[in-house]
């Protein structure tokens, strides 16, 4: 490997290596408020290789590799190789992670209690936990929450937030310039920029909380608030956890708890002002 | 260090992990993941001390590993449902016989897919009872299908519906076309049963299957679990008196000595394996180019030596097939545009 970079994310440390400096320039400018792997060993390993030797130099193409690989995952070109490697992190966590529950699901903290949102891409977590971040709430992660089986608590997973598209204009509109990572245009999925979590998130990140409320966000639809039943909030996680299998029976017992301990409610919002809203009559009485 | 030996060496003595630091945790961590050895890693390392971030990747992989278990003995539980009315005992293979018996060589052991041997005139039986049990064929081309019914020793692999996992069904282990032709109805005949409709090989030949399959069987990719299997078993069967001369009988009678032999030179080389110095030096020389070969991989989880790799892989067909059907084979597949390796 021609370059290496670790960091620590709440709890995993990684260890990333690329064949290219680019990307590792950009991981270094966008963790630079995170901590090393405790001990000097990484969970996961991540390489950032060319799809073939010749592809080092001729139209650099960035294969993503690691400990653990999908067959079919596509190249992506070397001015995205920072994506890649977010992708590629997020990929080793969501394989090979087996203590937490993983959630695809992005969390905010207040008072020791967690607010989740989970729902497909598009549907405004990312967005909506990032402006919670910067208005009171601790941000806790908009990719993964991690529910302890044991403890039913959640950790927090705080990687900087991918903005899509609009929701880079909106989100300039409260933070700083400095605190968005590079502009990577005409990726697949859309044009997209890092932001870099408060410096407070990241102090605390290896703080968990208590479940305390459940929505699954909509954006584009009339305002609108409907209860989801444990049965259904408990599908649905099933299919936006990519460890449930894996963890068993234990993973079960971890889902069942906290579908049932906690209220489910689905919000369809026009836009961000009335999210915002919603989220607040929500956390103050989710009847 | 340029290659996997940190891992074997470690693995053949759990208490050296005491000396390295956090650079060599590190590379031996993830030579073990890409081997797939992390599981069997973790199962050495217990009870030992660790750094706590090791013990953590540690943890990780025996939850893996004990999933893994469950798994693959369910999966063992659901083809002998499946076969027992045509009085099929399923005869497990490889990893999930290893876990079935309860050897050594199964702690921590990951399994990827369900292995069975069956008598070759029983196959059809055996294929018409899985896929009415909900086993399906793997999209397969015509060509793949044809060659692994005329001159493989398995059926085309089956995949379950349900439950997303496949089983080869085997009726040797060896492909037909192969250079060595093991008694198939031998392996049948002594296999040991395990009281519960499973059977598994006998001691001798489990050992042999295991060497066969990273031997004569391949471009020895992964080979170093399949060794590490090897070492795990010489060691705990040649705690029963007799064992060596029985696996020499049996390499005999199977006529495939010398790759016997060259598997205990290598295991006693990369694992400090004890083993009967008669029956390792019965074959011929070479082995750096194979320990060279299964330790072929870097502290990033790379693997390395491309030309040594691309030897093995040109030898994994020479040893299976004769040349002008190996010619014909690699024209099909290079006009399908199959490419050897990366």
């Amino acid at each position: 490997m021609m370059r290496a970079f670790s960091v620590q994310v709440g709890p995993f440390g990684f260890r990333v290596g690329s064949a290219w400096p680019q990307p590792i320039r950009a991981l270094e400018r966008l963790y630079a408020d995170y901590p090393k792997p405790a001990d000097g060993i990484p969970d996961f390993t991540v390489r950032l290789e060319p799809v073939r030797a010749v592809r080092r130099f001729i139209r650099p193409s960035v294969a993503i590799r690691g400990d653990f690989m999908l067959p079919d995952a596509v190249p992506t070109s070397l001015a995205h190789g920072l994506l890649a490697a977010e992708m590629a992190m997020n990929l080793q966590v969501a394989m090979g992670e087996r203590r937490f529950l993983l959630l695809h699901a992005a969390s905010v903290e207040r008072d020791g209690k967690v607010l989740l949102m989970t729902g497909e891409s598009g549907s405004g977590k990312s967005t909506l936990s990032a402006l919670l971040g910067e208005k009171g709430w601790r941000f806790m992660g908009d990719e993964f929450a991690l529910i302890d089986p044991e403890t039913g608590l959640a950790f927090p997973f705080p990687r900087p937030v991918s903005l899509k598209n609009a929701a880079v204009a909106e989100m300039l509109r409260h933070v700083a310039p400095e605190r968005l990572g590079p502009e990577m245009v005409g990726t697949p999925k859309g044009d997209i920029r890092h932001l870099k979590p408060p410096v407070e998130a990241i102090r605390r990140m290896s703080e968990p909380g208590k479940p305390a409320l459940l929505l699954f966000p909509r954006y584009g639809l009339p305002r609108d608030i409907r209860p989801v039943p444990a049965s259904e909030a408990f599908v649905r996680l099933t299919q936006a956890s990519t460890n449930y299998t894996m963890l068993g029976e234990r993973g079960f017992e971890a889902l069942t708890n906290l579908v049932q301990g906690i209220p489910g409610r689905a919000i369809d919002y026009p836009d961000t002002a009335t999210a915002l809203a919603l989220v607040d009559q929500l956390w103050a009485d989710p009847a | 260090m340029k290659d996997a030996r940190i891992l074997a060496w470690v693995l053949a003595d759990p208490s050296r992990a005491a000396q390295l630091r956090p650079h060599q945790w590190t590379a031996m961590l993830t030579i073990a993941q890409a081997e797939r050895l992390l599981g069997t890693l973790a199962h050495r390392l217990a009870g030992l001390e660790v750094p706590e971030a090791a013990a953590r990747v540690l943890h990780r992989a025996r939850r893996s590993a004990e999933t893994d278990r469950r798994q693959a003995l369910w999966e063992a539980e659901m083809a002998r449902r499946a076969l027992a009315p045509l009085g099929l005992p399923v005869l497990l293979l490889k990893g999930t016989a290893v876990l079935a018996a309860g050897m050594d060589a199964g702690a921590g052991r990951l399994v990827g897919d369900l292995d069975i041997l069956v008598p070759r005139d029983r196959m059809e039986a055996a294929e018409a009872a899985l896929l009415s049990a909900g086993w399906e064929w793997v999209k397969a081309d015509a060509y793949d299908d044809a060659y692994y019914r005329n001159h493989m020793h398995e059926l085309p692999p089956l995949i379950h519906r349900a439950r997303d996992r496949m089983i080869d069904v085997h009726h040797t282990i060896l492909p037909l076309t192969a250079r060595a032709r093991p008694d198939a109805s031998a392996l049948i005949a002594d296999a040991v049963d395990l009281g519960n409709g499973m059977k598994v090989l006998c001691p001798e030949d489990m050992v042999i299957h295991a060497v066969l399959h990273l031997l004569a069987d391949g471009d020895l990719a992964g080979g170093l679990r399949n060794l590490w299997d090897i070492d795990r078993m010489l060691r705990e069967f040649a705690e029963a008196e007799g064992f060596w001369a029985r696996l020499l009988a049996r390499s005999r009678h199977h006529k495939v000595t010398r790759y016997v032999s060259r598997a205990l030179r290598l295991s006693h080389h990369i694992f400090e394996t004890p083993v009967d110095r008669y029956l390792a030096w019965q074959g011929r020389r070479g082995d750096l180019f194979y320990a060279g070969r299964l330790l072929a991989r870097n502290g990033w989880g790379q693997e390395t030596a491309t030309l040594l790799r691309l030897a093995f892989y040109v030898r994994s067909h020479w040893i299976r097939m004769p040349p002008l059907m190996l010619a014909r084979h690699l024209f099909t597949k290079w006009r399908k545009g199959h490419q050897p390796i990366r």
